[in-house]
């Protein structure tokens, strides 16, 4: 078996492929009218997108996905490191994280890094999955290996209870998928925690998902890093309409941004965006529970 | 011609079809048989719920019994639906209330049920007896308080795997105490604490009692109280499996199982303190199925146990049980049809247990009844899967997940093309497949050429360019469900084969290269078609129609466009007006 070129795990190359011999050797083409993929822009860890001279294509294939890393996020928190590292933008991002988002661009991503992945190790010779890469630095891919939610989440709360922290284990290496509910929202959201590194990335996420929904400004300008957030922070995080709150392992009703990122995550149940009225009465609260556990 | 047999005796003979294949057969014969058979059809199955709306169905047949719908999309498992799609099944519960109060049973799966539901069920059917909801959601435990508090008559409450949001364990509480109609109570998938005093005295009461999950809260102490209590069960489902180590508790567990004379199948076991497992020894040789696939013992355990069970039909187990476990059930367990190994650590490279697929090749060989596999492992070789055909040729449904995706053949590095073409080749009767592993257009050239009873398949990761998807398409004569994800098909192929599109019930294609221009057009050109464009992306309307989808969900419908849809679905190729009316 050749080994594929690392761009090319698709084969795709050009519209006459029903006609072609199915051949598992994948000589990528640069006919670029014909691949609706612009394998090159999703390459991993190269310039930013819109950098190369494939910029104005990347901008129409993909469209504004592109445009906003491009750009940097439009609504004022953003995380977009415009200087040139070379990296992609996620905080405390590494190549692996990079599979991580579930947007459409980002599946392609996480795909290449697997293919990459075990193709380059297997060349040696016959497989020994002892000795391959640690496992956590393993990308996620949603909904894969297809297993149910209900197992997971069954064997996450297994491993929690018996003490085990160790990496591998449902708890750690899955995901963890919260409901997010919207106040006035006809449907409510799940969100995965697992794939974000810390308050700011989430709330971006959250923002976009629900911006259909927002009936007015959300904004949280100026989080920063991955620590429990101080009382005017916390006030940008909340901003003027919505107040974002979740429900901890006690079953107690927190803002958002009290804890650090990893408390966080290990005891959100669920989350719940509220009008900002109804949220008052929770700050003296929460911050007295943040002090508590202090 | 008119029909001259009586009319009784036709429904007589009607009467002992019960599969629907049947009853459709002979109710496209002639048009007096049309009207005798829809008015003595009393099931009805209705495999996608936006297929056809309840006054379609409540009109054709007057008299239906028991329903049985289902929602989203299978892949809608994994995550890869978003919350929102549909499924909702109120409009149902509405319809089917005014159109036959004298229903029996509901069973749902994958559908989005709300406690009003539950609550319009409890009261609008007089005679409700079985409620089923497989993988449901929407609804907490006053729902459920209301169904066990007002159906007199109810035989049957099976929750499987449901996300329920638990208010209270009240809910149980609400059987009244002149309730002793229950058959079948699966509580498995709730989290809270019910009182076991009212758990205790329901079990009482019940002397038709014959399937009773538990759920995890139930303490491994509380067993033998309601083994005794209900000796005559066939399926008892175990609560958390842990405690300390007493004799006491040991022996009285033992004596209780050793009472259930007519054990057939046990399940449970979360939390399993594998000093307690021998308790269940006694009952090991008439088990026909036991899921020990939340226990997480090690092999010898495990084995020791499975090893008596000479009668297990199916096993669903970790991959704790290993290529030696497996070996031992290979010569122990003669009777098995169906086997399934779960993966204890699936987001983990490395495995740490020896489960191979030798295992899998092991039980193939010993158990001359192995009609369904579901097996996640880590490695796999082509000449495996050749064994495993040749020795099961009697396959019906093969799922293999190999954790990692586009894995090669271990041994030579190749793809496993030519493993699943002597599984398709070789497996005649084969109806489901779900492949891993490093896969080519090659493999899906064989499927096409020879999986001809196939009626399910699962592809990820695999192929290379639209040829592989055009000969599924137009190969498998009997393929009704198709679900592909990550897979570098695109238009051409579904295009090529719009026509094979109606003759299914769905096809499910995400992180494809499907693009929204082909969506509308087969929207356009195929009425009997709901394209779903499901893409969460922004700014959508302006995105080209040369880009590919996020997801496409396609399935045959014959009422029209669906309405209840959010607002990342769009139906494509059909105006507002798109909608059959026969009101």
């Amino acid at each position: 078996m050749s080994v594929p070129l690392e761009h090319d795990y698709i084969g795709l190359s050009d519209a006459s492929s029903l006609g072609r011999s199915s051949e598992s050797s994948n000589i990528s083409s640069d006919n670029e009218t014909n691949n609706v993929f612009n394998l090159k822009a999703t390459e991993l860890s190269l310039g930013l997108p819109g950098f190369s001279k494939d910029s104005e294509q990347n901008a129409t294939k993909f469209g504004p996905v592109i445009k906003n890393f491009m750009l940097g996020a439009k609504r004022g928190f953003s995380d977009v490191n415009l200087e040139g590292s070379g990296k992609w933008v996620l905080k405390g991002g590494s190549e692996s994280d990079l599979g991580k988002a579930k947007n459409g661009v980002f599946e392609k991503n996480q795909i290449l890094s697997h293919v990459v992945k075990p193709v380059k190790e297997k060349k040696k010779g016959p497989v020994n999955e002892n000795g391959s890469a640690p496992p956590s630095a393993k990308a996620q891919v949603v909904g894969w290996p297809p297993i149910r939610s209900f197992r997971k989440n069954t064997m996450a709360a297994n491993s929690s209870k018996n003490g085990e922290v160790a990496e591998g284990n449902f708890g750690s290496g899955g995901c963890l998928y919260v409901k997010v509910s919207m106040d006035g929202a006809p449907y409510l959201r799940k969100i995965d925690l697992k794939i974000y590194h810390n308050y700011a990335e989430f709330s971006k996420a959250l923002e976009k998902m629900f911006s259909c929904f927002t009936l007015g400004q959300c904004t949280s300008s100026g989080i920063k890093g991955r620590e429990g957030l101080s009382e005017s922070n916390l006030k940008d995080l909340h901003g003027a309409d919505c107040v974002l709150t979740y429900e901890d392992k006690d079953g107690d009703w927190m803002l958002v941004g009290d804890v650090p990122w990893e408390m966080f995550i290990d005891s959100c149940k669920r989350l719940r965006i509220t009008k900002g009225s109804e949220a008052i009465g929770l700050a003296p609260r929460s911050m007295e529970k943040c002090k508590n556990r202090n | 011609m008119a029909c001259s047999f009586p009319e009784e005796v036709l429904e007589h003979v009607f009467s002992f079809l019960t599969s629907q294949k049947d009853r459709n057969a002979v109710s496209v014969v002639c048009k007096s048989w049309y009207e005798m058979e829809r008015w003595c059809r009393k099931r009805i199955f209705v495999g996608n719920c936006y297929s056809v709306n309840p006054r379609i169905m409540i009109r054709r047949f007057p008299e239906v019994k028991s329903v049985e719908l289902k929602g989203k999309p299978h892949f809608a498992d994994f995550n890869l639906v978003p919350e929102g799609w549909g499924g909702f099944v109120y409009p149902w519960i509405v319809e089917i209330a005014r159109g036959y109060p004298w229903l029996e049973e509901i069973r749902l799966k994958r559908m989005v049920v709300t406690d009003e539901c539950l609550e319009m069920i409890s009261k609008s059917f007089k005679n409700f007896k079985v409620l089923v909801l497989s993988s449901c959601e929407g609804f907490s435990t006053d729902g459920l308080a209301a169904i066990v508090a007002n159906c007199r008559n109810l035989r049957v409450l099976d929750l499987r795997e449901c996300e329920v949001e638990e208010l209270s364990g009240h809910w149980l509480s609400h059987f009244p105490d002149s309730f002793t109609s229950l058959e079948s109570l699966n509580m498995a998938c709730l989290l809270s604490e019910v009182s076991f005093s009212a758990l205790e005295r329901l079990v009482a009461r019940s002397p038709n009692l014959k399937t009773l999950r538990l759920n995890r809260t139930v303490p491994l102490e509380k067993l033998s109280t309601l083994l005794q209590r209900a000796p005559q069960l066939v399926d008892f489902g175990t609560g958390a499996y842990s405690a300390e180590i007493r004799p006491d508790v040991y022996s009285s567990l033992a004596d209780a199982f050793s009472g259930c004379k007519n054990l057939k199948s046990l399940s449970g076991f979360w939390d399993v303190t594998p000093a307690y497992l021998p308790a269940i020894c006694s009952v090991c040789s008439l088990l026909t199925s036991l899921n020990l696939s939340y226990a997480t013992t090690q092999s010898p355990d495990l084995t020791k146990i499975v090893g008596q069970c000479y009668n297990l039909q199916r096993l669903v187990v970790l991959d704790y049980i290993e290529d030696t476990g497996l070996n031992t059930i290979s010569i122990s367990c003669k009777d098995l049809r169906e086997l399934v190994v779960f993966p204890s650590d699936p987001f983990v490279a490395d495995a740490d247990v020896l489960l191979t697929e030798q295992g899998l090749v092991s039980v193939s060989q010993g158990c001359p009844k192995l009609q369904s596999v579901l097996y996640f492992c880590r490695q796999m070789s082509n000449s495996a899967l050749i064994s495993i055909s040749k020795n099961r040729p009697n396959l019906t449904c093969f799922r293999l997940c190999i954790i990692e995706p586009r894995a090669p053949d271990y041994v030579t590095l190749e793809p496993l093309d030519v493993g699943f073409g002597s599984v398709v080749e070789n497996c005649k009767q084969l109806t489901r497949l779900s492949m891993s592993g490093l896969l080519t257009d090659r493999v899906f050239e064989y499927i096409g050429t020879h999986a001809k009873n196939l009626d399910m398949l699962s592809i990820a990761f695999a192929g290379d360019s639209d040829l592989g998807l055009h000969h599924v398409l137009s190969g498998c004569d009997s393929l009704r469900k198709l679900e592909i994800r990550d897979c570098p098909f695109g238009d051409k192929a579904l295009l090529a084969n719009a026509s094979k599109l109606e003759r299914m019930r769905s096809l499910w294609m995400s992180s494809c290269f499907v693009s929204f221009g082909a969506c509308k057009l087969l929207g356009q050109k195929m009425p009997g078609l709901n394209v779903e464009v499901i893409d969460e992306r922004e700014n959508i309307s302006s995105i080209p129609e040369c880009t590919p989808v996020e997801k496409v969900y396609i399935y045959r419908t014959v009422s029209g466009q669906r309405f209840d849809i959010p607002d990342y679905v769009r139906i494509m190729g059909k105006d507002k007006d798109g909608v059959y009316d026969l009101s």
